[in-house]
């Protein structure tokens, strides 16, 4: 480790590694800490990503990331009610372990020096602006000192709010999920399925995942505002009792994904901070590896481009939050108010809904036409819907 | 530790939910460790209610 580097990235996740080899690939000097032993473990994540979200980030999309192939959806209402949905659209579920592991060495092979069990404590500040890292490294505790730092940290993050950038989560907005990955799944391997039920689920939804090889991960994520006396892993535990009795559980995880509105400020004197820390997921589906990769390929670049200027203030660094809401982020304040209005409706409402959604023919049953649907209840939703599918 | 706060270390799976909620910057997760500041935590409880499986709870028992 060196006394000193021109960006340093805090944490190893998709976002963190690509700020830090698009850095790097721009000839800064980069660090890359991460706090766990390895990067990629534990996988806090339901895994699912779109083909097209993911190509549009990756040069190619090697076979070993891939656990499963998915070709459709299917809806389930609280009166048990299936709605098929009609997709052209191929995802998969990854193997994030391997697909992190992967993208960490694609930032080592740009030039990124990595290092795990690298737990940051607090930020170097001069005059208001961020000028390094204290890190906990095996032990022993170091000031590396750094022109920036990129916060890639994750729902846990810290880093950001030390340098006086809102990243707290509203409790409203923190999505607080369970999950168990479990075996001898019979269904469908290439069909995911989503639960909408305010009993189930409030403010939130269960989600099976298949990944291949009879096992699927089961989860859900509720609004941390509306659990009352259950928790997640509550509600996960009725779930699988239900749907998979004496199923085996190889593996379980807790987590939590920030679906708030986009925030106002990215950056400040010396930082950007990037991903689930930034709360980049898509507030409505809570997915957000695809947008954390985008907007961490944009920070590093930013990054970059500002150590060669010799500058990093505030005003230098708007390249990315403007760059990140002119693209992916400028969906995020109709996504959230998406969210607002899916996860108002009442377990009637999802009934409904359901009911007026199978009389349309399966193949025009797309999320679209799903949303025309959810407009005749809610009328004022007709805006936002038009802004995101046309 | 924590005297605000009661942290049931079996149940915690240190996924930093808690920390991502608090409104004071009370909480500090390392690998497999959480760390509660009682000079910063107020006892407002968003970290019980935000944390995914009843890890955390108010400490009654503490003088405030």
């Amino acid at each position: 480790m060196k006394p000193a580097y021109d960006v340093i990235v805090i944490g190893g996740g998709p976002a963190g590694s690509m700020a830090a080899r698009y850095a790097a690939g721009r000839g800064a000097s980069v660090a890359l800490f991460e706090k766990d032993r390895e990067v990629g473990v534990p996988v806090r994540c339901a895994e699912g990503v779109s083909h097209a979200g993911l190509a549009a980030v990756v040069e190619n999309i090697p076979s070993r990331w891939i656990a499963q192939k998915i070709t459709g959806a299917v809806l389930h209402a609280p009166s048990g009610a299936e709605v098929p949905l009609h997709t052209d659209q191929i995802g998969y579920i990854l193997h994030r372990k391997i697909f992190d592991y992967d993208l960490a060495q694609m930032a080592a092979a740009a030039g990124v020096a990595i290092f795990t069990r690298a737990h940051v404590t607090g930020l170097i500040m001069e005059q208001g602006r961020t000028a390094g890292v204290v890190v906990d490294h095996l032990g022993e505790r170091r000031r590396i000192e750094a022109r920036l730092v990129i916060a890639a940290d994750g729902v846990e993050s810290r880093a950001a709010r030390w340098a006086g950038l809102a990243t707290r989560t509203a409790l409203a907005d923190m999505e607080s999920c369970a999950q168990a990955t479990i075996g001898g799944y019979q269904g469908d391997p290439e069909m995911l399925h989503f639960y909408f039920s305010r009993s189930m689920a409030p403010g939130g939804y269960l989600w099976i995942f298949p990944k291949g090889n009879g096992m699927a991960n089961v989860g859900l994520g509720i609004s941390a505002s509306a659990g009352g006396e259950r928790s997640p892993h509550d509600y996960l535990e009725a779930f699988l009792a239900r749907f998979f009795p004496g199923a085996s559980i190889l593996g379980r995880v807790c987590g939590g994904v920030p679906c708030s509105n986009t925030l106002k400020e990215l950056a400040a004197d010396g930082l950007m901070v990037v991903g689930d820390a930034a709360h980049q997921a898509n507030p409505l589906t809570g997915g957000g590896i695809v947008t954390g990769m985008i907007a961490g390929r944009i920070a590093g670049e930013t990054a970059a481009e500002a150590v060669a200027a010799g500058r990093s203030d505030r005003e230098t660094l708007r390249r990315y939050p403007k760059a990140w809401l002119a693209g992916e982020g400028g969906k995020q304040a109709q996504f959230y108010r998406l969210r607002k209005f899916v996860f108002s409706l009442g377990d009637e409402d999802y009934d409904a809904l359901a009911r007026s959604v199978l009389r349309i023919p399966v193949e025009k049953r797309t999320i679209l036409s799903i949303m025309k649907s959810a407009l005749l209840h809610k009328p004022s939703l007709l805006l936002d819907a038009v802004k995101l599918f046309t | 530790m924590t005297n605000k706060m009661k942290h049931n270390q079996d149940r915690c799976d240190f996924c930093g939910v808690c920390v991502g909620v608090c409104p004071h910057d009370a909480i500090e997760l390392r690998e497999a460790e959480l760390i509660v500041d009682d000079e910063r935590c107020t006892r407002c409880g968003q970290c019980v209610q935000a944390c995914p499986i009843h890890a955390l709870e108010v400490n009654d028992e503490a003088g405030v």
